[in-house]
């Protein structure tokens, strides 16, 4: 392709990436500053990395925020999977109030999921109270609302991925003496794969960068590395949270180009 | 569909959604039309208190008092100015790296990528040491800017994604029949980008309009924007019925939005953005 751009336009282009590295560049040189109130640099030092890690409330916030992701994703692809399979498949009367219901999701302020969440696990406390049981806000009611949104990305990468194929293979698959359940491992899950793995990719992403929904779910025991991060924003961020994000972002690197690496045998074969 | 085909399917999953999102709004709903007895506790009578506080109606000095109509307005101003300004910068970006050979394109899009991975809170916190030597922390230019910063990514991406897409023969179609440049341009390029440019629109504008992170972390005040009025209600001010009704407002300008798109756009456009 022309790979000729008008200067203006790569400049413009320039400028704009470093509007968004800018942040990143500045986290990463403070959190080698050696000075506690930060805004003056006052020497390098790698002390707040050993504060960090010596941190327990650190350690434990990773571990929940992983333990949502992964359990959450696990759930919701599931789920999705089985709408966005259901949705391509049969021809049913409140097809549309199911699109809608599955987009609400989607478009509804992240703030007023939360409060809606808020509010659905006060009542359900108090009826559970009623009769004799008893639960704090934390993993399980975190988790259940991860999976609440989640389920609507997977269902609808996985019914974009099949949207592609016709329903013939189905019948093609019964046909040759497959039943309903061995022509959908069989022949289906193979081919919604990449929408089944994309989805629950965006789903996994989506659980560890959510901050909202989770910290009006989570109570006061349960903290997340994101209302972790929010905590220490609003009490006055100390170094060692710099050298936190500074990790987080050499680790997202190092995912992506790992993933770029085991992505791109398979595209040059395609 | 048969039973137990829609159980085997479908079922598991609507049966999740009925329960954890179309439940709770209507608990919301109900507690919307309750009355704030003690902090945070909600009880009777039923009343449409809120609603008319939401609209602006102060039942306790029986007058028109629209404050939060304000901050509506305000939080939907700075969505747009916001949107706006992703458009300026992010519309050209995305032709930048469309117009790039296969390597460079595949890394530009990682480098966008890249910070829209790292941790939401931590990008926006950053904003505040950058911005406090000038002594614009905290204040709505600082929120604007966060937002800016925040959501680029967001609409870059589809806007990318249509620009790939584009068919340049039409540019030089209309260059040899004599259109000026801009002329070519805008009748030859900007209609086929025009379902990405509105998907990263909405993308852009939705969350804006919802958004009390930013402006909590950036903007200082506690009732800066709408989003922040509905975390204040059931945060500090402890009243979840006017909080309820505060956020089926919130709710229900965005779903005004969709519409009007859906209406313009076809309900094809709608399912095509999604």
């Amino acid at each position: 392709m022309k790979s000729r751009t008008h200067p203006a336009l790569t400049a413009w282009a320039w400028l704009t990436y470093a509007f968004l590295y800018l942040p990143i560049l500045v986290l990463v040189v403070f959190s080698f500053n050696d000075s506690k109130f930060g805004a003056t640099w006052a020497g390098f030092t790698t002390k707040w990395y050993g504060v960090l890690f010596a941190r327990e409330d650190v350690r434990e916030a990773v571990l929940n925020t992983l333990l949502v992701a992964v359990t959450s994703t696990a759930v919701s692809t599931v789920l999705g999977t089985l709408i966005g399979f259901g949705l391509w498949r049969y021809d049913f009367r409140w097809r549309t109030p199911l699109t809608f219901l599955l987009v609400m999701p989607i478009v509804i302020p992240d703030v007023v999921m939360g409060v809606m969440f808020l509010m659905f696990y006060a009542i359900v406390r108090g009826l559970l109270e009623r009769s004799g049981w008893t639960y704090e806000n934390g993993f399980w009611t975190v988790m259940f609302a991860h999976v609440t949104f989640q389920i609507s990305y997977v269902a609808l990468t996985v019914r974009s991925r099949l949207a592609g194929y016709g329903r013939e293979l189905e019948e093609a698959a019964a046909d040759l003496g497959a039943s309903p359940i061995q022509s959908f491992r069989q022949v289906i899950l193979p081919l919604a794969l990449p929408g089944v793995l994309g989805g629950a990719l965006l789903a996994f992403t989506l659980s560890l960068d959510d901050f909202v929904v989770t910290y009006f779910t989570s109570g006061s025991g349960f903290k997340t590395l994101p209302v972790l991060i929010y905590t220490a924003v609003k009490k006055g961020v100390t170094p060692d949270i710099n050298a936190l994000s500074t990790l987080l972002i050499l680790f997202t690197v190092l995912a992506i180009l790992v993933a770029n690496v085991l992505l791109r045998p398979r595209k040059e074969r395609a | 569909m048969t039973v137990r085909r829609f159980l085997a399917t479908l079922g598991p999953g609507v049966v999740w959604l009925a329960a954890f999102l179309v439940v709770p709004a209507v608990i919301m709903f109900g507690y919307s039309l309750l009355t704030r007895t003690d902090l945070a506790q909600v009880g009777g009578p039923w009343t449409l208190e809120n609603w008319q506080r939401v609209f602006g109606y102060d039942a306790l000095f029986r007058e028109w008092i629209p404050d939060n109509l304000r901050v509506l307005w305000r939080s939907l101003w700075l969505a747009a100015l916001s949107t706006l300004l992703c458009v300026l910068m992010g519309y050209p970006l995305a032709f930048f790296i469309a117009r790039q050979d296969d390597r460079r394109k595949n890394l530009l899009l990682l480098l966008l990528i890249i910070p829209f991975w790292t941790n939401f809170l931590i990008r926006v916190y950053a904003w505040i040491l950058i911005l406090r030597p000038f002594g614009l922390v905290p204040s709505m230019t600082a929120t604007f800017l966060g937002m800016v910063y925040a959501f680029l990514p967001f609409f870059v991406l589809p806007v990318y994604a249509s620009v790939e897409k584009v068919d340049w023969r039409l540019l030089e179609a209309a260059q040899d029949l004599g259109a000026p440049p801009t002329r070519a341009f805008m009748s030859g390029v900007f209609p086929q980008t025009l379902p990405g440019l509105v998907a990263g629109i909405l993308l852009t504008f939705i969350p804006a309009l919802g958004m009390f992170v930013v402006s909590d972390i950036l903007g200082g005040a506690k009732t800066a924007l709408i989003g922040n009025l509905v975390q204040n209600q059931f945060g500090q001010a402890g009243d979840w019925p006017y909080g309820s009704a505060l956020s089926f407002l919130l709710m229900g300008v965005v779903l005004l939005g969709l519409w009007l798109y859906a209406r313009t756009a076809g309900q094809k456009g709608l399912e095509e953005l999604l």
